[in-house]
């Protein structure tokens, strides 16, 4: 998960971390979950690529939705020209 | 024009701690898709780097130099020439500020990297304040809206001044190529930034980025306002290319001007005539144009 | 042996920069610094320097864009004065803060208003805690050779820290004297090309200038603090060093001008130093036992070199060119932590000269010289800061 520095040597010249790395998992913020009803999926990817948080993934019939850093903003569900999915409280 | 199938699957950003429903970050990971790994990102002081660049939550996997707020054009250049001469001009050099950092502190800088006419490509991501310091009005803050800075009171109402036309003040440079653009309409937004990289020279582009927090709207409506701007002829889509300014989206039937304010907790307190007042403006404005 | 040749310190910086292959130049006009980057330009223009030269808008962004060439490895310069630097502080910050060796030529100016463009110190002196390591010069020649010196500096792995050479405005930047120029070979033994080990690497995706926590913050502050510090003996290192390959040196980060058997002192910093040098030699021939600390280095402060110069001396006087309103000269504040810090205390007193480009003269030297001996006489200074060629104090 990155790099975590744990003593005065291991820091770099200047504040440079490696890039790509985002260790808190945002999905612990979520109120309302997004669920995909795979039979309305019609694969259009709009959600995909509206999702800010980049945690819907392309998949040969459908969409899938992971959960580790969806925050539930509910844009997907918004945008679903299908109604595909749905935001449900989290339990 | 892009088709969604054929973009790549690769995140290049991901994890940021950005508010639920963030139109900036849909902006960035948008433009990321197109230009992929072989990018300099640059990002000021704002709620992208603040967001994206915070040890460690390392949300972006480009390189980025991160710079002061009215610097992201002027650390653009530097990169610009300091890959030049180590031979890496296959390097896209990206930079990234909202409204605040480039139409108000940073216009000195971006007006000087586009007038040297340097290869570079920038988007202005626009939410209409300075949301990340807690939503003051800036200069692309829209009549009639509420900011931190311009709250309904008794003697003062909201915020009295119209937008600043950034990609005019662009035109006026005679920019190789800039646009304005929207989140909501990702083919014609990721295909304008196709274009600003591979035009040789600066190519700027100022998109329309909803801020839930600040403009007191669902976190689910980001996109779906974007558009809104966009069907009512508030946000109008345009490129200016070759030495032309082009509509890129004529609306036939524009949506009533009421139907975008209503929406919005920021224009809350906007009485009906004055609304009224926005739609003339508006219908006027598109009279004008065609 | 290079080249001999009559020019001005703002020409000599220039055929510094170019000695040291400087890639990127960028950087906006302001006087009396602008002939640096027009010899520059010239340089790049007739092909005898390879280089590119933004020619920015502003200082500003001279300085991001300074930094931001730096961060992909390229070595930087710029140049520029007064207002220019004051305008540059935002960025000087980013350039230290993250460790990016660039190096710029400030020529000295008094800062407005009232509107003025002749000498004092005012200018780099208020840039004292940007970060920047300052180092001072008395002539062309010096101002050439430390150009170089500086990149050397800098880009140690240790230091990694951004320095700026201060030449004083006209004294300085438009006299012109004769110059040795070295030859390309020898500053190429001197300055190998740089190497950072953190740079924009499409293949190794960094966050430069990241944002930290407060529980990382002070750290990174700290790391600052140590590559400066290591910046004094390096810098001595590196004066040796020039001194072996080119012939030339400079007594390191304090020159000690005949300090060792003398009573009174006085320290300086620029171009004063040489009517100094020539007070002090007079002064000697009538039996007056004088000493002159020729401060090179002022950030970081050479706090033990300092001291070993004025240690046996009975009065010294610090001779300032900018003022800490409403206390004293810096310069005389920190020589006095200096020795403070030894445990040890000289009486002495500040001098505030030559503001807004007031001439300093031999004979006020002298009077400085003369004051010293009568402190050293009493055992103490009377008043601690004496404005000197003032016309009216009341």
């Amino acid at each position: 998960m990155g790099f975590i520095p744990n003593k005065l040597s291991d820091l770099p010249a200047g504040a440079a971390f490696e890039g790509g790395h985002p260790t808190t998992h945002t999905g612990n913020w979520r109120i309302f979950k997004p669920v995909l009803n795979k039979d309305k999926c019609r694969n259009c990817l709009l959600c995909w690529i509206f999702c800010p948080e980049a945690v819907i993934k392309k998949g040969s019939d459908n969409v899938e939705i992971t959960y580790d850093f969806c925050k539930g903003c509910g844009i997907c569900a918004n945008e679903c020209p299908t109604k595909a999915i749905e935001m449900v409280k989290e339990g | 024009m892009i088709k969604l199938q054929d973009i790549t699957e690769e995140e290049l950003l991901y994890g940021s701690l950005a508010c639920a429903g963030c139109g900036g970050i849909i902006a960035l990971r948008m433009a990321l898709k197109v230009l992929g790994k072989n990018t300099v990102l640059v990002l000021p002081a704002g709620c992208l780097m603040a967001t994206c660049g915070f040890f460690p939550q390392m949300a972006v996997n480009v390189p980025l130099v991160s710079t002061a707020f009215p610097s992201t054009p002027s650390t653009v250049s530097g990169l610009v020439a300091g890959l030049k001469v180590k031979g890496k001009e296959d390097i896209t050099v990206l930079g990234v500020a909202g409204d605040g950092g480039t139409a108000d502190i940073g216009l000195q800088a971006l007006s000087g990297s586009v007038e040297r006419g340097e290869n570079f490509v920038y988007i202005c991501y626009d939410n209409e304040a300075y949301m990340n310091t807690g939503g003051q009005r800036s200069s692309e803050t829209p009549y009639g809206a509420w900011t931190t800075t311009t709250p309904v009171g008794r003697n003062k109402m909201w915020e009295d001044k119209p937008k600043k036309d950034l990609l005019r003040i662009l035109a006026a440079h005679n920019i190789p190529y800039a646009a304005r653009t929207s989140i909501s309409h990702p083919r014609e937004y990721m295909d304008s930034v196709r274009k600003a990289k591979e035009t040789k020279g600066p190519a700027v582009i100022h998109v329309l980025a909803p801020c839930p927090s600040g403009w007191g709207t669902d976190t689910s409506k980001t996109v779906e306002l974007a558009r809104l701007a966009v069907e009512t002829g508030i946000w109008e889509m345009a490129e200016y290319e070759n030495g032309k300014y082009k509509v890129t989206k004529i609306i036939k039937n524009r949506k009533p001007v009421k139907e975008y304010i209503k929406a919005q907790g920021r224009y809350r307190h906007l009485p009906d005539e004055e609304i009224e007042k926005m739609q003339k403006q508006v219908d006027e404005y598109w009279k004008a144009m065609s | 042996m290079g080249k001999r040749e009559f020019i001005n310190g703002n020409n000599a910086v220039a055929y510094g920069v170019k000695l040291a292959r400087a890639e990127i130049v960028a950087a906006y006009p302001i006087t009396p610094q602008t002939k640096i980057v027009e010899q520059i330009s010239e340089f790049i223009s007739n092909g005898e320097m390879n280089a590119e030269f933004i020619k920015v808008e502003s200082e500003h962004t001279a300085m991001s864009a300074c930094y931001a060439a730096s961060c992909t490895g390229a070595r930087t310069f710029t140049a520029t004065s007064s207002q220019g630097l004051l305008y540059m502080f935002e960025m000087m910050q980013f350039t230290s803060g993250q460790r990016r060796p660039v190096v710029m030529a400030n020529v000295n100016r008094a800062i407005s208003p009232p509107w003025t463009i002749w000498l004092d110190h005012q200018d780099s002196i208020s840039t004292r805690d940007a970060g920047w390591i300052q180092i001072y010069v008395e002539s062309a020649q010096e101002a050439l050779d430390t150009t170089i010196q500086c990149f050397k500096v800098a880009e140690n792995k240790e230091v990694l820290t951004p320095v700026m050479i201060c030449l004083d405005a006209f004294v300085l930047s438009h006299t012109e004297e004769l110059v040795d120029i070295p030859e390309q070979a020898e500053i190429d033994r001197f300055l190998p090309p740089f190497e950072p080990d953190y740079k924009v690497d499409v293949n190794r995706p960094l966050t430069i200038a990241a944002g930290t926590a407060p529980n990382l913050y002070m750290e990174f502050r700290f790391t600052q603090q140590q590559g400066m510090l290591k910046a004094i003996n390096l810098w001595k290192k590196a004066d040796e060093e020039f001194g072996r390959l080119v012939g030339r040196s400079y007594g390191g980060v304090v020159e000690n001008y005949k300090c060792s058997d003398a009573d009174v002192i006085l320290v300086t910093m620029g171009s004063l130093s040489s009517t100094a040098k020539d007070v002090v030699d007079s002064l000697r021939e009538q039996g007056t036992r004088a000493g002159l600390a020729k401060l090179r280095l002022y950030r970081p402060f050479p706090e033990k070199e300092i001291f070993d110069a004025l240690k046996s001396a009975k009065a010294i006087g610090v001779v300032d060119r900018s003022l800490s309103f409403g206390f004293e000269g810096s310069v005389f504040s920190d020589v006095k932590a200096a020795l403070y810090n030894n445990n040890c205390c000289i009486p002495g007193v500040n001098f505030i000269v030559g503001l807004g480009g007031r001439d300093v003269t031999a004979d006020d030297l002298k009077k400085m010289y003369d004051k010293l001996q009568y402190i050293q006489k009493n055992g103490k200074a009377e008043q601690t800061v004496e404005f000197i060629g003032l016309r009216w104090s009341e």
